[in-house]
């Protein structure tokens, strides 16, 4: 379809330029990165050998035991992942769409409020963090799981920004209220209206909590726990190569990962009410589809 | 309540480890059956010897009801750690050893073990600087080991606070492929083949380590250890002339040709070198710089007073202060603090003394008081001079 | 939860005491985020920050200001201002670059999954191994730097910037390491605001007789000038309080989170932790400025919103 572009989108051939310079920039430290992991030993009179012998370490199993604490820091990081992902759903996301609905003029203290982790250096807050965690040991006990916490706090300058965004660029109030005077109850808004359109800035939230999860090492460091970067040090210290090996398909790990959960987000995607026809399109069609018998509860 | 995954290991290293504890637990079962289970936490809290717990094989059976140990900024690299902690583990199979913070420094330990209070992942022992630890007495419990004779007098506590375990004597590290002509002493460093390829291990308004290296700097260009002004000017004309390299040295760094020349403990440099095996890069070679006294630092050896597993840290002392754990470090190129008594009773592995060398007899260390005063003025004057 | 808390819209014609009643409802729905707000947050930053008004004894005091006066430090917070900002702006200019790029692809394509991705992955990707990371592909012995050595250019801009050594090891070259994730993050963070532009309003320029220009100069950028200037100020927060991958390539400081760290934790120069207070407390102050010039700058921005 080549209809002449009236709105932002570049030529193809703009685009193209753009995203392969950007690929190859990117690339290259990454690829510097792997060949340094296939290098053995030092060069000999300028001429550098270059084999697979350090992917074969990996695997060696004289190794197994150096490799435990990693697969434990793997696992860690996971979960507690998954416990800070329900921190930005459960706590941050509801705050900022009841905010914008009813206390518009309290978005620049949430604002200011979400920028306060990232200005201070984590490691001036972990040191505040003490007495509050040693409340926590007394409840949850010394699980690596409570870094969750401390995490969701670090995190949420990243996760307040995209939903933010998204916010702002949806008209919330007026969808609401549309939906509202057809008749749906307030869970009805929040579930079939204001949630889909908010589909894209949840889940760059998602995607930049769980990326910052897995690169956080400070506060698990500061309280002594095996995370994902806490091992990949402990790696590193007995073997350099080895632990660019586990750096670097980290990266790929984690990338193949927020790949399939971006895809799963995506395909659970548009209402049968066709999805290239804007917001508001996407929206009465959300609305006319509320069946009249959800009014429950209050006549507006 | 901490989750282990349960990771696949050799059948045969099974084997051998089951037999190992069975014979163990076989040895300290018979001869303490008698004393009802094991003695309580709080009176293994304020143990100060091992007779507290009816001798060594009562602190073994201690240590393996609590069935772990948490160690901190004990990297596995330095002064032969990982090998000291894979043998421990070998030796005492029933506990587990939690290694955190491998890359912390003594100050990390301190607020560790603040922080941590009272919870199961605070740190049991220390591997500590003298300087943070003397502020911070009121955090270790005293404890003498079973060989404390062993330990000469100034180095230790007379009330068993702490004592020390090891040191190094400060090396230039550097890269035969890249430095044609050895470099003897620091004013070596100053020469043209050196240029942009001089590093230190970081801030020595930071780290003990880079601290001595400037110490030792100072000792070289006619300072003395109460006197560390010489060293900071040394720096300054190393960096004016182009030699010095911002960058922070680590084994990766070393293996990719990227700091060439790295002034750190010897025991460090020759981890770095052909001991690394294919981790390590066989070109490394390492020089104690003549021309003046050597500088070491010991460091020290502390339990922690509220440690969650107060047996399994005097275990931890009593085999740190082991033949075969003292030889352990020697290998490393650290040299103990029992290697007098080792010397004298013929403990010592002779052939690991002969090829790291003996330690040298005029081998300076900094006082508590020549160290304050040396941080103080390094604090005022090393930015300036580094720029 | 909050959903059913905020259980009706306020009503104008019932009795006041209802609706004063069902508006505290409304308060109660904010009450979570604020608990967990106050305890993991504002109690932390109230001590780390206040720290600095304390002595290590605990008694209170005015003298860890001093540190303020040092010339080194304030060289430092200096320094750590302009790499922050300019590599804000060069980072959201890049970031908004590709984004805009990303405009001509499909929504829900593979091609905006993998770059999406891909940002987040690098927006965190950060400390020794990203350090070592450009060690090895523009530091001495990097891949690029040898390339371009054994192409012909021995001293080249990357072994040999300003005259001072090699690029990456000085505070200009620690800019463009910053850049590594700061691009990424202000494409994760502009995205969702640059995908917010209606194709309506293309539409309604190109009827009107507008050109791109217009459309971009008159339209576009107004709009997405708040979310790009909030970006800015998100990416300067960024770097402003970044230090992980600055303690590995320049290990001797010059920038005020290296002197942060060292003050804190230090082995050889001891007692300074509350110092550290002090300069966390003066990093606060510039980024509350920061964030007024923000303010300032929206309500300019958004008069013509709504």
């Amino acid at each position: 379809m080549s209809a002449p572009r009236f709105g932002a989108e570049p030529s193809k051939t703009t685009r193209n330029i753009i995203l392969i310079i950007t690929a190859i920039v990117f690339l290259t430290p990454i690829l510097a990165m792997i060949q340094y992991t296939l290098r053995i030993g030092q060069p000999v009179k300028g001429v550098q050998t270059y084999g697979l012998q350090h992917y074969l370490d990996v695997f060696n199993p004289a190794n197994e035991s150096t490799y435990d604490p990693l697969f434990q820091g793997v696992q860690n990081s996971i979960v507690i992942a998954v416990f800070t992902v329900l921190i930005v759903l459960v706590l941050l996301l509801p705050t900022m769409i009841l905010i914008e609905l009813k206390f518009p003029q309290l978005r620049k203290i949430l604002e200011f409020i979400c920028l306060i982790p990232i200005t201070i250096p984590t490691v001036v807050l972990v040191v505040g963090f003490i007495p509050a965690y040693q409340v926590v040991a007394q409840i949850f006990g010394s699980t690596p799981y409570t870094l969750a916490f401390a995490i969701g706090v670090i995190v949420l300058p990243y996760a307040f920004r995209p939903i933010a965004a998204n916010l702002a660029a949806i008209d919330v109030t007026i969808m609401s209220e549309a939906a509202r005077s057809l008749g749906a109850s307030w869970a009805s808004v929040l579930w079939r209206v204001i949630l889909p359109n908010l589909r894209r800035g949840i889940l760059s939230s998602v995607l930049l909590t769980v990326a910052v999860v897995l690169g956080e090492y400070t506060i698990a460091s500061f309280l002594s726990q095996t995370t994902f970067q806490t091992a990949l040090l402990l790696i590193q210290q007995t073997d350099p190569y080895v632990g660019v090996i586990f750096a670097v398909f980290a990266l790929l790990f984690v990338f193949v990962l927020l790949v399939v959960i971006s895809r799963a987000g995506t395909i659970r995607g548009p209402r049968p009410g066709g999805r290239r026809q804007g917001r508001l399109a996407t929206s009465k069609a959300a609305v006319a589809g509320v069946p009249t018998s959800s009014r429950k509860g209050t006549v507006s | 309540m901490e989750d282990h995954l349960i990771t696949k290991r050799h059948f045969a290293g099974v084997a051998v480890l089951a037999a190992a504890a069975i014979a163990l637990a076989g040895c300290a079962s018979t001869s303490s059956s008698t004393t009802a289970g094991t003695i309580s936490k709080a009176k293994a809290s304020t143990a100060t010897s091992a007779a507290a717990f009816g001798g060594l094989k009562g602190l073994i059976a201690a240590a393996n009801a609590e069935g772990q140990l948490n160690v901190i900024t004990l990297p596995p690299s330095w002064a032969n750690y990982g090998k000291i902690i894979a043998l421990f583990e070998k030796t005492y199979p029933k506990i587990k050893i939690n290694s955190a913070n491998p890359n912390g420094s003594s100050a990390n330990e301190v607020s560790a073990a603040e922080a941590e209070k009272g919870q199961s992942t605070a740190p049991d022992v220390f591997d500590i600087g003298t300087a943070v630890l003397d502020q911070n007495l009121d955090l270790v419990a005293p404890y003498k080991v079973q060989n404390w004779a062993d330990i000469p007098t100034d180095f230790k506590d007379p009330g068993g606070k702490w004592y020390y375990d090891y040191t190094g004597l400060m090396s230039i590290g550097y890269d035969s492929s890249k430095i044609t002509k050895a470099p003897k002493t620091y004013k070596d460093l100053l020469g043209s083949e050196f240029n942009g390829k001089v590093s230190i291990k970081g801030d020595p308004t930071q780290a003990n380590e880079a601290a001595s290296a400037v110490y030792l700097a100072a000792l070289q260009n006619g300072g003395s250890a109460d006197n560390i002004q010489p060293g900071i000017d040394f720096f300054a004309k190393l960096k004016a002339a182009g030699n010095f390299n911002n960058v922070l040295p680590t084994q990766a760094t070393v293996n990719s040709g990227d700091t060439p020349v790295v002034l750190q403990w010897s025991y460090n440099n020759l981890a770095w070198g052909p001991e690394a095996g294919s981790a390590g890069n066989a070109n490394w070679k390492v020089v104690i710089p003549s021309g003046s006294a050597a500088l070491g630092s010991y460091y020290n050896q502390a339990i922690n007073a509220d440690a969650p597993d107060p047996a399994a840290a005097r275990l931890w002392e009593e085999f740190i202060y082991t033949p075969a754990v003292q030889n352990l470090y020697l290998a490393s190129g650290a040299y103990p603090a029992t290697l007098a008594a080792m010397e004298k009773n013929k403990t010592v592995d002779q052939s690991v003394l002969s090829s790291v060398g003996a330690p040298p007899s005029n081998f300076v260390q900094l006082t508590a008081d020549q160290a304050t005063a040396a941080a103080a003025l390094l604090g005022a004057k090393w930015k300036s001079a580094i720029g | 939860m909050t959903a059913t808390a905020a259980a009706t819209v306020p009503q104008t014609t019932r009795g006041a005491g209802k609706t004063s009643r069902r508006r505290s409802a409304v308060w109660l729905g904010l009450t979570p985020f604020a608990i967990y707000v106050i305890l993991f947050l504002a109690i932390p930053a109230g001590l780390a920050v206040g720290s600095g008004f304390f002595t290590s004894t605990g008694a209170l005091t005015l003298a860890n200001f001093s540190v303020l006066a040092d010339p080194g430090i304030q060289k430092d917070f200096l320094n750590t201002i302009v790499v922050s900002a300019v590599t804000a702006i060069i980072g959201a200019i890049l970031g908004a670059l590709i984004c805009f790029a990303l405009l001509g692809t499909k929504p829900d394509g593979m091609i905006r999954t993998v770059i999406d991705s891909a940002s987040s992955v690098l927006a965190q990707f950060g400390g020794v191994m990203l350090a070592f990371a450009f060690i090895a592909t523009i530091g001495a012995e990097g891949l690029i730097t040898q390339w371009l050595v054994s192409a012909g250019l021995v001293n080249n801009v990357f072994n040999s910037f300003a005259h001072n050594g090699v690029l990456i090891y000085q505070v200009v070259g620690l800019g463009v390491v910053y850049l590594y994730f700061q691009v990424p993050l202000m494409v994760i963070v502009f995205m969702p605001a640059i995908s917010g532009l209606k194709a309506t309003w293309g539409e309604a320029n190109a009827t009107l007789g507008g050109t791109r220009v217009t459309y971009w100069t008159k339209i576009a950028m107004p709009i997405l000038a708040p979310a790009f200037f909030a970006s800015v100020i998100l990416l300067f927060a960024n770097a402003f309080s970044s230090y992980a991958t600055a303690a590995a390539l320049i290990s001797q400081g010059g920038l005020i989170s290296l002197d942060i760290k060292t003050a804190l934790v230090s082995e050889t120069v001891i007692g300074k932790a509350n110092t550290a207070g002090v300069e966390a407390l003066a990093m606060v102050v510039v980024m509350v400025i920061v964030m007024v010039a923000y303010s300032a700058l929206e309500r300019r921005a958004s008069r013509w919103r709504r």
